[in-house]
């Protein structure tokens, strides 16, 4: 066993990181993964090392590893054997240039602006290709038709059915990880990884700050973190339902849970001022306490909102326009998605049980664990339903918590004087409303974080998307896209 | 769709029969109700946001030139000492400054119409009250009003934007906002839009697209700047994988703050510009 093993949300000397040469870290991540661990992250610094952390769900450890970059920059690809690993591959060289052999499709992801090999362009870079007298090639942005983030599809079809999508990113690409680096206490920088997961990612942040300057956080502080959290799943899943209903021309959907997900983020504007949570989580804690005249407030909305979404959704589920759209369109086998490693409830949907609040609990969820929920057929219908099924777990969560606030206050603890522990190595998850959302940092012997590395969910799952086109009508693929409902500026970062 | 059933029915998610009731879309339609907000432009956001920024009177004077706590906490650069203001373009109404100062010199009123249709006008200062902002803001102009007054299509970019902008654009159109009353509508394609609405920082991986979207809308054209992060580049104007010569090319007609901007503060914006 060559590895350092750690909990989520724990800092790691990285004097006990084990550190490989590349060749032995691969066997060794090889072997752990045939064993059933997952990849959570996977990369290099600029200092010419290279991290992997492997999450093993059953048992809530992490295991964390090193090697210094290879002197001929080149080491065997696992993609072949685990293809969920294929991302962390194409991005390792992207970024600092390392080769991994055998690896079959090794293009660019973000085409970030600090990458290794600056020629390589998203105009230079060729696009997947199907041969064939009556294949057609669709290409779709980076500005799509919807007010929505940018990003390029390319589908190779024959008729109306899609053989296979590319899927190019890049557009968003505003170098993030970078601006955190050398810098403490960024939360406003965390806050815009990905404007629709602020929570998420402002947690992640804050834990891990948190962990190198061993600041411990109230219950208080904890609950109001998790209240958040799960008032943003809500929110963007009783959003999502309503585009999907609109995706499928079924207005009633589209008007009902639009005006109800206004109802829960204006309730997290009463809480923090921002109806995304902008503005509330800080290291050491949060900023804006819930009083007893609000938990009155919110808790009669969030009734509200329970009520209506159980009533639109009983009423959509069984519409047969509705279903016969959302069934056995976009199917993700368990099988596949459990290999290509999705995440969140797109992998949950497709029956793979993965979650951070029970598998890797953190925070609130170590005191008030969260059910995990599955299911099995992986169709558009799946992740719509177990987006209903998550919003009113959610929201009875929201009810519990807030019902039962610790008594012990939100005072932060001074966190100006703090020093970051040096050398170390700190890894944080939570789960958003898209999935697993990591964020680890590296101090150098001053305690500056000089590597900052950020995984969204959606890293793991836009492949996930083009696999669940495969073999359908190209009609189908809005409706496709809006049941993943991936970040592109998370992918991008 | 039996086999879905049969696992709703198994894993006890089920509560009503799942067999269509005709009446059933009448009750959702009934307990829906009406939703609109009846006078938008009276509408006012509830106290805790964080609109029009109030500098106190006391703000800039030889305490703060040593003190400069929110100077060094700003995550935009939006505050300046010499005279004390805070830029709105800059400004992610994230609160941090207003909580740092020790004499609470810095406060944020829930006042939501903060468009400009000049950048400096932007920059508030310590004598600035939200209604002597409002009154010299917006300037309307004739030709715009008389084009555009009665029907503005817009297309949106997001040049790197968040998504936070994105989704609060998407809410104008919700059934609460419902700023299609107005006349005002997204459109999907730019030879069909009188204007674009740019969010985000403009990557430099999205500034042809940018480039391109703005060479394929019709003239005459307006360009309106949502957000924090387009108008000034926000919380991420040190990063190089920025190019905002766009910005530079072309003229600008309506900057809109916030960090995202509020469905509110869009709408009213808009329509101050429109002289509607």
């Amino acid at each position: 066993m060559n590895w350092a093993k750690t909990k989520n949300g724990k800092t790691l000397a990285i004097k006990d990181i084990p550190e490989l040469s590349m060749t032995e870290l691969v066997a060794e991540i090889a072997e752990e993964c045939e064993k059933g661990s997952r990849m959570v992250l996977f990369f290099g610094t600029d200092q010419g090392k290279v991290y992997a952390v492997l999450a093993q769900d059953v048992n809530s450890r992490l295991l964390v590893a090193s090697a210094g970059f290879p002197k001929d920059r080149t080491y065997p690809s696992l993609t072949r054997d685990f293809p969920a690993l294929h991302v962390f591959e194409r991005e390792l060289h992207e970024e600092y240039g390392l080769v991994p052999d055998g690896h079959p499709w090794l293009k660019g992801i973000r085409y970030p602006f600090y990458r290794h090999h600056p020629e390589k362009t998203m105009e230079t870079c060729p696009f997947f290709r199907m041969e064939g007298d009556e294949i057609h090639e669709v290409a779709v942005g980076p500005i799509h038709a919807g007010v929505i983030e940018p990003g390029h599809f390319r589908f190779m079809c024959h008729g109306e059915k899609v053989y296979h999508l590319e899927i190019q990113l890049g557009y968003q690409h505003r170098g993030v990880e970078r601006l955190f680096c050398g810098k403490r206490f960024q939360e406003t920088l965390a806050e815009s990884i990905a404007g629709d997961s602020v929570i998420a990612h402002t947690s992640a942040y804050a834990m891990t700050m948190e962990s190198l300057g061993g600041i411990q956080i109230t219950r208080r502080a904890q609950a109001i973190r998790a209240i958040a959290l799960e008032m943003e799943r809500a929110g963007i899943h009783i959003g999502d339902l309503g585009a999907l209903a609109n995706d499928v021309a079924y207005l009633l959907g589209s008007a009902v849970y639009g005006a109800t997900r206004t109802l829960v983020i204006n309730s997290l504007l009463l809480i923090c001022g921002s109806r995304f949570g902008r503005g509330l989580i800080r290291t050491g804690g949060v900023v804006f306490d819930i009083e007893e005249d609000k938990v009155r407030e919110i808790r009669a909305t969030l009734e509200k909102v329970k009520h209506d979404v159980i009533l639109m959704s009983e009423t959509m589920f069984s519409t047969p326009s509705v279903l016969s759209r959302f069934e056995q369109t976009g199917v993700v086998e368990k099988d596949k998605a459990a290999q290509i490693g999705l995440v969140g409830p797109a992998g949950r949907a497709s029956g793979v049980p993965v979650d951070v609040r029970s598998d890797h609990a953190y925070g609130m969820y170590r005191y008030s664990p969260i059910h995990k929920m599955t299911m099995s057929s992986g169709d558009v219908f799946a992740r719509a339903y177990i987006r209903y099924m998550e919003i009113r777990q959610s929201l009875n969560y929201v009810m519990e918590q807030i019902s039962h606030l610790p008594a012990d206050g939100t005072e932060r603890s001074p966190v100006s004087d703090i020093r970051l522990a040096p050398d170390s190595f700190a890894v944080s998850m939570t789960e958003g409303w898209r999935g697993e959302t990591v964020h680890a940092a590296i101090t150098d012997s001053q305690g500056k974080p000089v590597r900052y590395k950020i995984k969204d969910p959606s890293f793991h799952n836009w492949f996930g998307l083009a696999q669940a086109v495969r073999g359908n009508g190209i009609s189908d693929f809005p409706l496709c896209n809006k049941s993943f409902n991936l970040s592109y500026c998370g992918n991008d970062l | 769709m039996l086999r879905n059933l049969l696992h709703s029915f198994k894993s006890g998610i089920m509560q009503e029969s799942m067999f269509t009731n005709p009446l059933q879309p009448l009750k959702v339609r009934m307990n829906q109700g009406k939703q609109y907000i009846p006078d938008i432009k009276a509408a006012v956001i509830k106290p805790r946001f964080r609109g029009f920024p109030q500098p106190d009177e006391k703000a800039g004077t030889s305490f703060c030139a040593e003190c400069r706590q929110c100077i060094d906490i700003c995550p935009a650069k939006a505050i300046e000492m010499n005279p004390f203001s805070i830029d709105m373009g800059k400004c992610v109404f994230c609160g941090d400054c207003a909580r740092e100062c020790p004499q609470n010199l810095i406060s944020f009123s829930n006042f939501h119409k903060t468009a400009a249709t000049f950048r400096e006008d932007l920059k508030v200062g310590k004598s600035m009250t939200a209604e002597a902002y409002q009154a010299r803001a917006i300037t309307v102009r004739k030709d715009i009003r008389k084009l555009f007054g009665r029907s503005l299509k817009l297309r949106q970019v997001s040049a790197a934007g968040c998504n936070g902008c994105e989704m609060e654009l998407n809410a104008c159109s919700n059934v609460n906002f419902d700023m299609g009353r107005f006349g005002i509508d997204f459109v999907a394609s730019p030879r069909h839009a009188d204007g674009i609405v740019i969010t985000g920082p403009i990557s430099q991986n999205m500034a042809p697209a940018l480039e391109d979207a703005y060479q394929c809308t019709p003239d005459p054209k307006i360009v309106i700047l949502v957000g924090a992060c387009a108008i000034s580049g926000g919380i991420f104007q040190d990063s190089p994988a920025l190019n905002r010569e766009f910005l530079q090319k072309y003229p600008i007609d309506l900057y809109i703050p916030g960090c995202p901007t509020h469905p509110l503060t869009f709408i009213s914006g808009v329509c101050a510009f429109l002289g509607i």
